[in-house]
């Protein structure tokens, strides 16, 4: 207890190398729980996805379509409990920047097949009966400020043309990682208007949403959904929602990679700070840890101290980083939008901010204790700073 | 009268632990702010490189990229019949009519897919391509299930290498050569005869109609030509631009968050550039005093400080860059988010890389020596020479 104290006092001893050092913590921890959120962010999309829906697509890629009688096939297949098709649109939002998913479904078993998200029931029956309207989410919504009743027109890069849609609902999300930033339309809209003007384009859906009624049985019924159109025009490729999600995030993986290098970088970049001002103090106080050690107290007292002495530091630098993490995280969610759908800090990260500063304050302190711990009373008291 | 640079030179190496790890963290700032600069100009060259000033591309109004596109038989040959365009010695116009598909191909050694470009090209799609060569086995011919790969694609992707086959569109395809293209984007390409592939993929439209212009300055009336055009909706672009644009928003990404973390990290270094000159001048109180006893002005301690920061920080600088040079031989590859293709670049290290990393390390010194500097000059003979 009493070498608690004498660390806390000294600590506070060079106030300004004190402060500055918890300054760079602060900004390094935060830094740290940042990168780790973006990296979350990166997975949301496969976090939030149900182990009891699979993805239907075309095996070639996403690029090829699948017919439209397809459904009735897989709705056949043994285990599957409900089908559902969705279309990626690509469309342009006033300019390039302004990016949102948009897809066009089957707009009665999509959102029984998606129940985390969650539409009025009355907005539902308006969506219904709308073959214009559109459902966006919560966060797409605040982000364009749409309304239920505003029209959002889109510029077709896959369908030419401009699209209007007339909104019809908000959806909101059953749970925090639920994507809120999408805009879903009527299949039948896109279709009839892609049959008008390149008829080859009609009757096909990019892939059909499938669900089962047990995980368990996600492997045999994807087989044979693949096993019924094999050596047809269009074969298929399915998977599980998640191993669907995680393709993307494997695509980009390199950037995933090197965000997370960076992020332990930050961390070797503060120890490097951290490390020189405890070895600056301890090289000042040679004299003194001669003293105390002429006094009697052994190199377990003097390590003690140095260590003390550096935890506390790390201590405060890391609560105060942590504690700005998540107004820091909030304001950089709103300033990305539609950008990262789900932006949460994680209590994963908040752990891992923790163990950054405690390793930061024992790795800091090794050399400095080592090093008084080696000296020798009669060099020590002799020397100067 | 000045300071021997030799006194700040040794002031740096009696502390060097301290000086070490300064330099430590600073090298790491620089070598993330190098590495980023690095990564932007490795995919900036690359999709530069993938075009040339006097080829245009023609793709569908709006539609943004080639895999987008849709170009019927009649519009190509709209397209192919404006004067504005080179004819080679055969009498033919430079004009290579594409089908631009993505397949799904995995990765040597896993089973997690990637996109990759299929690119069914017209007789003149090499002729265009000056940069593109032929390095082992030979061209694919023409009307047969044959198909060359980029020498990214045959070493990273299953199927891809030379006499191996791939699977799509219902067909076994046997990879007859491979290409290197310079480093550009169609090293993450694979192509094949443009005819073939339509039959494959069951389409009866192009995606892009890629022309050699007669002279490059022509470009603007070939423009004006199609834009004009009732019987097209389409839009031309120089090469160069279009694929410029095709990497815009993986650049800005790169760009945007890496010189962000360079800001915060920086932030770091600086304070502990602060904290080291700090204690250097509060530990040599005495000397500062005996140095400004012999007659040695404010401003000159005030340069030794700054300048005893400022060697700090180039040292880590230098540290940085070299640790950053290392870089160059890693290449990598990511889904260009415009495209939705795999594309494989490298670090690239220029000149200008490196003097705005020394700037860089320098501001960060300078900042960070500013204050103790101040300090040290601003202190009182007397005073000074009583706190030893």
């Amino acid at each position: 207890m009493e070498s608690f104290k004498l660390a806390l006092r000294n600590a506070l001893r060079h106030r300004l190398r004190t402060g500055l050092t918890v300054l760079g913590l602060v900004v390094a921890i935060l830094a740290f729980g940042l990168l780790q959120t973006v990296i979350d962010a990166w997975y949301a999309g496969a976090e939030g996805a149900s182990n009891t829906r699979l993805i239907t697509r075309n095996s070639i890629s996403l690029v090829f379509t699948l017919p439209i009688t397809y459904r009735d096939k897989i709705r056949r297949v043994p285990g599957v409990t409900g089908v559902s098709m969705a279309n990626w649109f690509g469309g342009v939002y006033i300019t390039e920047k302004n990016f949102f998913p948009q897809f066009a479904v089957d707009p009665k078993t999509y959102f029984e097949l998606y129940p985390e998200f969650l539409v009025p029931p009355e907005q539902m029956k308006e969506f219904l009966r709308d073959r214009k309207g559109a459902i966006v989410g919560r966060k797409l919504a605040r982000e364009y400020g749409f309304k239920v009743g505003d029209v959002v027109p889109l510029r077709g890069t896959i369908y030419p043309g401009t699209w209007s849609f007339v909104v019809r609902g908000i959806y909101d999300g059953a749970e925090k990682s639920t994507d809120t930033s999408q805009l879903f339309f009527h299949w039948d809209y896109l279709n009839e208007s892609a049959k008008r003007t390149m008829p080859k384009r009609g009757d096909s859906t990019g892939v059909y949403v499938v669900r089962i009624a047990s995980p368990d049985q996600a492997a045999e019924v994807a087989q044979a959904i693949d096993r019924e159109f094999r050596n047809s025009l269009a074969e298929t490729l399915t998977e599980t929602e998640k191993a669907f999600q995680l393709g993307f995030v494997a695509m980009t993986e390199a950037l995933v990679v090197a965000i997370r290098i960076v992020s332990f970088l930050v961390i070797f970049i503060i120890l490097a700070v951290m490390a020189n001002t405890m070895a600056m103090t301890a090289r000042e106080r040679t004299s003194e840890y001669a003293t105390l050690k002429a006094l009697g107290f052994g190199p377990g007292f003097l390590g003690r101290l140095i260590f003390g002495e550096s935890l506390v530091i790390a201590a405060v630098g890391g609560a105060v980083g942590i504690a700005l993490t998540f107004p820091v995280a909030n304001a950089f969610a709103a300033k990305m939008g539609t950008l990262f759908p789900v932006f949460n800090v994680s209590p994963e990260t908040i752990w891992m901010q923790v163990a950054a500063a405690i390793v930061v304050g024992c790795a800091a302190a090794i050399v400095p204790a080592v090093r008084a711990g080696r000296v020798r009373i009669a060099e020590g008291l002799r020397a100067i700073g | 009268m000045k300071i021997p640079l030799s006194y700040i030179v040794r002031n740096l190496w009696t502390r060097k632990l301290t000086t070490s790890l300064t330099a430590g963290g600073m090298a790491l700032v620089v070598f993330v702010f190098a590495t980023v600069l690095m990564l932007e100009e490795g995919l900036r060259a690359t999709l530069v490189q993938t075009g040339l000033w006097d080829n245009a591309v023609v793709i569908r109004r709006s539609s943004g990229t080639e895999v987008q596109s849709v170009i019927d038989r009649k519009q190509a040959a709209v397209i192919a019949s404006a004067p504005e365009v080179a004819y080679g010695a055969d009498g033919e116009p430079m004009v290579s009519k594409e089908v631009v598909v993505l397949i799904n191909l995995d990765k040597r050694g896993s089973t997690k897919p990637s996109n990759v470009v299929i690119r069914g090209v017209g007789p003149k799609g090499l002729a265009l391509r000056p940069q593109v060569k032929l390095v082992e086995g030979r061209m694919f011919r023409p009307g047969s299930s044959e198909i060359v790969a980029g020498r990214a694609i045959a070493q990273r992707f299953t199927g891809a290498g030379l006499n191996e086959t791939l699977r799509f569109g219902g067909r076994e395809w046997t990879v007859v050569g491979l290409f290197d293209a310079g480093g550009s984007g169609f090293d993450s390409e694979i192509w094949g005869d443009a005819d073939q592939m339509m039959q494959a993929f069951r389409r009866n439209a192009y995606s892009v109609a890629v022309v050699e212009l007669a002279s490059a300055d022509r470009f603007p009336a070939f423009r004006e030509r199609l834009e004009d055009d009732p019987r097209l909706t389409v839009e031309a672009k120089r090469e160069t631009v279009f694929y410029a644009e095709q990497s815009e928003l993986l650049a800005n990404f790169i760009r945007i968050l890496g010189l962000t973390l360079s800001v915060i990290f920086s932030f770091g270094a600086i304070i502990g550039a602060m904290i080291t000159m700090y204690a250097a001048v509060s530990n040599r109180t005495a000397e500062i005093g005996t140095l400004r006893a012999l007659g040695f002005p404010r401003g000159s301690i005030l340069t030794a400080f700054l300048l005893e920061s400022l060697f700090l920080s180039l040292l880590g600088g230098v540290i940085g860059l070299l640790l950053a040079s290392l870089m160059r031989f890693v290449s990598v590859s990511t889904m260009n988010w415009q495209s939705f293709a795999e594309i494989a670049f490298r670090f690239s290290l220029t000149p200008q890389i490196v003097m705005q990393s020394l700037a860089f390390a320098a501001i960060m010194g300078l900042l960070g020596g500013v204050l103790p500097a101040a300090r040290a000059a601003r202190l009182k003979i007397v005073d000074a020479l009583r706190a030893a």
